[in-house]
């Protein structure tokens, strides 16, 4: 029999053929937490005693959740993590570095690695073909102390995706589309595998918006197999050696097969609470609601080529005056990429705020929180209710371009009318 | 052990367990303060020690933050009864001591209120205010060894 991605990698770490519901352990190449999750951890390896890591440049520690910090309680967590870091010799991403899962795609992530991360977004990695996945603090304990941890082989549902997407329609689109159809817990524990010719042609930075938002299915990792446009990214980034192909067996078993025509989608918005409440932009429901401010960033499209596209959709105009407009590149790589293009000046005179790369304010800690009654348009991939900071308030996800279109409208509007970026 | 019944919807997600404006904390009566505020203001006013969870599909989904079943523990809840769990939390809830079960029918006949007596080391769920008994799915052995140290943190202790 055949296997699939997450068989395959698992199969290798566990040094043993699996198969879907055998419990293994296995050894990680990468761990990591972020300044929100952090403390517990450093907690869980205080209290088990183990402050020696198995790995430690395998250990990443991240401040991007509220960075700068907003509150002295935060502040002193962020210590904390510094101190953690000095004595174990984990690794220490600072304050305006970006948000984890970006720096992990752009310099840890390859294929067939297994990766674990205090981060239910963890998943972004499968996107280089690596098992990718979300855990808790106390598990990120253990596989920063003993270099392994427990993992149930999941079962896959294998997304076929076949077709050109239209103009104006992006994976942000098709990977809420999907969610729509397969429900919040639609893949609860399950591995995806994204394929078919429309993700074989996908670039890296659109791959990485499915990889992310895996989760928001409920499922355990959103893999990709590995190819010559893996092998470009790494390349990119001055890690080509780390690249080897990786793919599945044509007869693996896989226990759902979702078959989507691209050409057929259309830009899609999540409306609030939940990620799978979606509908099509041009739905009466969402367009033309009023929107106090747009978010383009986040670890789902904060890279160079959502700023990118945004700043080329809204060039030569100015924001609606009832819409404040936040920007906040995703690394800081991505930051001095934006600078370097004059896309920032642009921004800036558009009247966006541009912000220090990390989370900004998807995760309502900092960074733009919403008022009472408050309606946010984000290119994030959460809108329950609270997650911007206040539960009297709205958020609706959408892609970039729907974000450039809205923010001249002031209201959820449709990009495709007079399209004027690019697909590709 | 044997409380009352606090039912909640599908889909309750960790940033409704535990906010994301409290992560700043690990003080467990701080977290306690704040659980479930933002789906039931009332709930930490009500929440009597040895009360139960009875959720929906999808139970915890979202974050991976752990101070979600260290929350609903701090507030004194003695289990956790959905129709299903999102991963993380399951994992979560495990390796931190937080008994939950997995039980559909039960959820649908508990209301509101209920007096609930759960068995955890059986997974037998009774409702003590209609009579009725339900038997949650069990977990699978290596799961049971952590739950049956006490937590993922016992077990490494352990050696295990």
């Amino acid at each position: 029999m055949g296997r699939t991605l997450a068989e395959k990698i698992i199969s290798e770490h566990a040094g043993q053929d699996v198969a879907a519901g055998q419990i293994v352990v296995v050894p990680v190449d990468l761990a990591y937490v972020q300044d929100g999750t952090g403390p517990l951890t450093v907690s869980a390896c205080e209290k088990m005693k183990l402050e020696r890591l198995a790995n430690p440049s395998r250990c990443l520690l991240f401040l991007d959740h509220s960075a700068p910090c907003s509150r002295m309680e935060l502040a002193t967590d962020h210590v904390r993590l510094r101190n953690f870091a000095a004595k174990t010799g984990a690794v220490i991403y600072e304050v305006g570095d970006g948000v984890c899962h970006q720096i992990v795609a752009e310099q840890y992530a390859a294929p067939g690695m297994i990766i674990v991360g205090a981060d239910s977004h963890t998943c972004t990695g499968g996107a280089l073909g690596a098992l990718a996945t979300g855990m808790g603090s106390t598990d990120i304990a253990v596989a920063m102390g003993l270099g392994k941890t427990w993992l149930r082989v999941p079962e896959t549902y294998r997304i076929n995706v076949a077709g050109r997407l239209p103009a104006g329609v992006f994976a942000k689109d098709l990977i809420l589309y999907l969610i729509g159809s397969i429900g919040a817990d639609g893949a609860t524990y399950k591995a995806i595998e994204f394929a078919g010719e429309t993700i074989e042609k996908m670039p890296m930075h659109e791959r990485l918006v499915l990889s992310n938002m895996a989760v928001e299915a409920g499922a355990k990792c959103g893999i990709i197999r590995a190819d010559e446009i893996t092998r470009e990214h790494l390349k990119h980034y001055g890690r080509e050696d780390a690249f080897r192909e990786i793919a599945p067996d044509p007869d693996a078993a896989y226990e759902r097969a979702i078959d989507v025509d691209a050409a057929q989608l259309a830009p899609m918005v999540a409306r609030p609470h939940t990620v799978d409440n979606t509908c099509r932009v041009d739905d009466p429901d969402v367009a033309g609601t009023e929107i106090n401010q747009v978010f383009l960033g986040s670890c789902t499209n904060g890279r160079l080529e959502d700023i990118r596209l945004f700043a080329k959709l809204v060039e030569g105009k100015t924001r609606h005056p009832r819409t404040r407009v936040l920007v906040t590149a995703a690394s800081r790589d991505v930051y001095r990429r934006c600078l370097r293009e004059g896309l920032f000046e642009q921004l800036n005179d558009f009247g966006a705020t541009i912000n220090t790369p990390g989370c900004g304010p998807c995760c309502g800690v900092h960074a733009g929180i919403l008022g009472d009654g408050e309606v946010c348009l984000a290119t994030t991939n959460r809108n329950f209710k609270a997650r911007m900071g206040n539960p009297r308030s709205f958020v609706y996800l959408a892609s970039p371009a729907t974000c450039a279109a809205s923010a001249l409208t002031g209201c959820i509007s449709d990009p495709r009318g007079g399209w004027s970026g690019t697909t590709d | 052990m044997a409380g009352r019944a606090h039912k909640f919807g599908d889909n309750i997600n960790t940033d409704e367990i535990i906010p994301g404006r409290y992560l700043n904390t690990t003080d467990r009566a701080e977290l306690a303060r704040h659980c479930m505020e933002d789906a039931a203001p009332e709930f930490t006013g009500k929440v009597k020690p040895g009360d139960v969870i009875v959720g929906g599909v999808n139970f915890g989904c979202g974050s991976s933050r752990e101070h979600a079943p260290v929350a609903i523990k701090a507030a004194g809840c003695s289990c956790v009864v959905a129709e299903s769990f999102a991963r993380i939390f399951y994992r979560n809830a495990i390796n931190t001591g937080l008994p939950i079960f997995e039980c559909p029918q039960a959820v649908k006949a508990i209301d509101q209120g209920d007096e609930i007596e759960v068995e955890v080391a059986t997974g037998t769920i009774r409702d003590l205010t209609t009579g009725e008994t339900f038997k949650s799915l069990p977990f699978p052995q290596a799961m049971r060894d952590i739950i049956d140290a006490g937590g993922l943190m016992e077990y490494v202790k352990r050696g295990g």
